[in-house]
């Protein structure tokens, strides 16, 4: 409006040419958009009016599927929605069922369980930090990140055989307990001898042995990423006061895990609603004090950081305390494979499982973790059959990305960008 | 915890009587709100400072129809939210039926918490629950013209349509789907007492 009056006086009262706002499609295949989003992008000048994304490009109907699957086929539906914290969705699900069917877990399942779960949070905070970078300009970030996640999708493979979609996690506890070798690197090619010793220094003793020197060497790496981007001023500029939520407004808007905690709300489902044993472990929420991507930056740094203490603390309880990893109802856990092919119960047990599946009383529940997106919930309805009558996923990221338009609205075009990265949003979640 | 949400309970029934019916569901607050007066709990929800549910971390549709253990005779579609109260640290189910089920309206709770906007969009969606008074209702998750409400317990899983690339007209049409329904494991509803006689 003001602008159309200045120009007027420019124009001295000639007839002026209509200026109006112009929109410009965002996607749906941007490097910048993290997947699959499509966002119309109201323009005035360079400055965002409005913003509007479009979502559901990779909807695959999970929630429709998982109603025609046995409560055991469901689960690795679970590794598929926010596929950078796979574990962590499998954890809300199996509390979700052991709560529906009052089933107690090993003690040992539980710390696995917790340290697989902050292994999943720095895995997931170091790709959002390097595809962050990527996205305002710090190029080489992704690079070393890369290098990092290595060594931990390693560990992954070590305990499930899968790099990304495990299904390690089961009702009743984990698929297995802790293996006591490492995979190790082979000569090839690209890799000479010197690098295949350098590489497998540190695995040639146990899963857990090689987590631990991961956890030993880790901080000094977070801190080798924060001299390339904590004082950086390129990274300042493009971050410090760019979408500014209040504590207020986060709440109104749903927002849960860093998103919340950098606008200044101290609430950490890990500290508030413990569940497995995060009630034992010594860690500290850190929180953000202005709301901005900066702060949302430094809170995640920081819960590495905080990540990296908890996995040091499991790898310490799980050395001096041996046991059973699983739950021994076998109504509901897989009895172990010694029995089921010498007790005819054993075998009715497996066969009963792996064809009609356990049942789950009827009733309804949510349970919700600490995802490192946020609160992952799931809401899961059952009519007591063996498979589940409603399962409603509560993604993080979907109440996040539905902010999106306040928080764009009067920043410059090149802030969505860094907006969209700040929100650490992942399509499999918002779309299931 | 659980002492927490019999507190809850204890408030919940002192500040709304039976209304509501407040009680504990599988160790969580559970209550069940008439659509009349749905507007003015949720906003008495939040408002209240005895109460303080400052956020709306999830709301959804759920369709009943097919429900089976008992088997569901009233109101045919609901709209659940779970709420959450930062500063008193507890959760809340409230669950509201639709009255109708054949053309299901409820009013909308985005002017309470503004979080509601893309959860009703996509109850609307997924269920095709009208939210009165949202002012943005468009379909969310699905395709821009599809039709039909995939959640709803009618609608078949293989859906009525399906995507193909036509050499001759060079470009994507929809056709009938193809793809035939199986169910490799029926879906069997026993009692609460899984080890008991089986009802089928």
């Amino acid at each position: 409006m003001c602008r159309a009056v200045f120009a007027d006086k420019i124009m001295m009262g000639r007839k002026m040419p209509e200026i109006r706002n112009y929109e410009l499609n965002f996607g749906p295949q941007h490097p910048a958009a993290h997947g699959v989003l499509r966002m119309v992008l109201e323009l005035d000048g360079e400055v965002v009016v409005r913003a509007d994304p479009h979502i559901g490009m990779l909807h695959r109907g999970t929630e429709k599927l998982v109603e025609s699957r046995t409560w055991m086929q469901c689960l690795p539906y679970m590794d598929r929605l926010d596929y950078f914290s796979m574990m962590c969705n499998e954890h809300a699900y199996c509390l979700a069922i052991e709560k529906l069917l009052g089933l107690s877990v090993p003690i040992r399942a539980k710390y696995i369980r917790v340290m697989f779960d902050e292994i999943t949070r720095i895995l997931n905070h170091l790709l959002w930090v390097g595809s962050h970078g990527l996205d305002v300009g710090a190029m080489s970030m992704l690079l070393y990140t890369v290098r990092e996640r290595e060594d931990l999708l390693d560990c992954y493979e070590a305990v499930s055989g899968s790099r990304m979609h495990a299904a390690y996690y089961r009702p009743g506890g984990v698929y297995r307990d802790l293996p006591d070798t490492m995979p190790k690197y082979a000569e090839s090619k690209w890799k000479n001898a010197a690098d295949v010793r350098r590489l497998n220094e540190a695995r040639n003793g146990s899963l857990l042995d090689f987590i631990e020197d991961f956890a030993a060497r880790f901080p000094k790496i977070l801190d080798e990423y924060e001299t390339l981007l904590t004082d950086n001023r390129i990274w300042k500029q493009r971050l410090v006061n760019v979408g500014v939520i209040s504590s207020g407004r986060a709440l109104q808007l749903g927002f849960s895990g860093p998103m919340l905690r950098a606008s200044g709300v101290e609430w950490d489902l890990r500290k508030k609603q413990p569940y497995a044993v995060y009630d034992q472990l010594d860690f500290d929420i850190p929180v953000g004090m202005t709301g901005d991507c900066y702060d949302r930056y430094l809170v995640r740094m920081e819960e590495m950081r905080q990540s990296t203490r908890i996995v040091r603390q499991c790898v310490d309880w799980l050395r001096s305390n041996p046991g059973p990893v699983v739950s021994d109802d076998y109504k509901v856990a897989s009895p172990p494979r010694q029995e089921m092919k010498s007790s005819m119960e054993g075998l009715i047990h497996h066969f009963k499982l792996r064809s009609e599946g356990f049942h789950v009383p009827g009733g309804e529940i949510y349970s919700a973790i600490e995802n490192p997106k946020g609160e992952f919930g799931v809401y899961v309805v059952s009519d007591g059959a063996n498979k589940p009558y409603r399962l409603k996923i509560r993604s993080p990221g979907f109440a996040h990305l539905s902010a999106l338009d306040e928080m764009t609205r009067g920043h410059m075009i090149a802030d969505t960008v860094t907006m969209i990265g700040t929100l650490d949003i992942v399509f499999g979640e918002i779309d299931r | 915890m659980s002492s927490r949400f019999e507190t809850l309970v204890r408030i919940l029934l002192e500040s709304f009587g039976g209304s509501v019916s407040p009680r504990l569901v599988s160790g969580g607050a559970h209550i069940d709100i008439d659509a009349p007066v749905y507007l003015d709990v949720m906003r008495r929800l939040r408002d209240d400072p005895a109460l303080c549910f400052e956020q709306l971390m999830d709301l959804c549709g759920m369709d009943y129809s097919a429900y089976e253990n008992p088997p569901w005779r009233e109101g045919r579609f609901a709209v659940v939210s779970q709420l959450l109260s930062v500063s008193k640290n507890w959760r809340l189910r409230a669950r509201c039926f639709v009255p109708d089920d054949a053309s299901p309206v409820l009013p909308s709770v985005v002017p309470v918490w503004n979080s509601a906007r893309w959860f009703e969009r996509e109850a609307f969606d997924l269920f095709g629950i009208v939210f009165s008074g949202h002012g943005d209702l468009r379909r969310i998750l699905t395709d821009y013209d599809f039709s039909g409400h995939p959640l709803r317990k009618d609608f078949p899983l293989p859906g009525y349509v399906e995507a193909r690339y036509d050499p001759e007209q060079r470009r994507v049409v929809y056709g009938p789907v193809t793809v035939e329904e199986r169910e490799i494991v029926p879906r069997r509803v026993r009692g609460q007492n899984h080890d008991g006689p089986e009802d089928a």
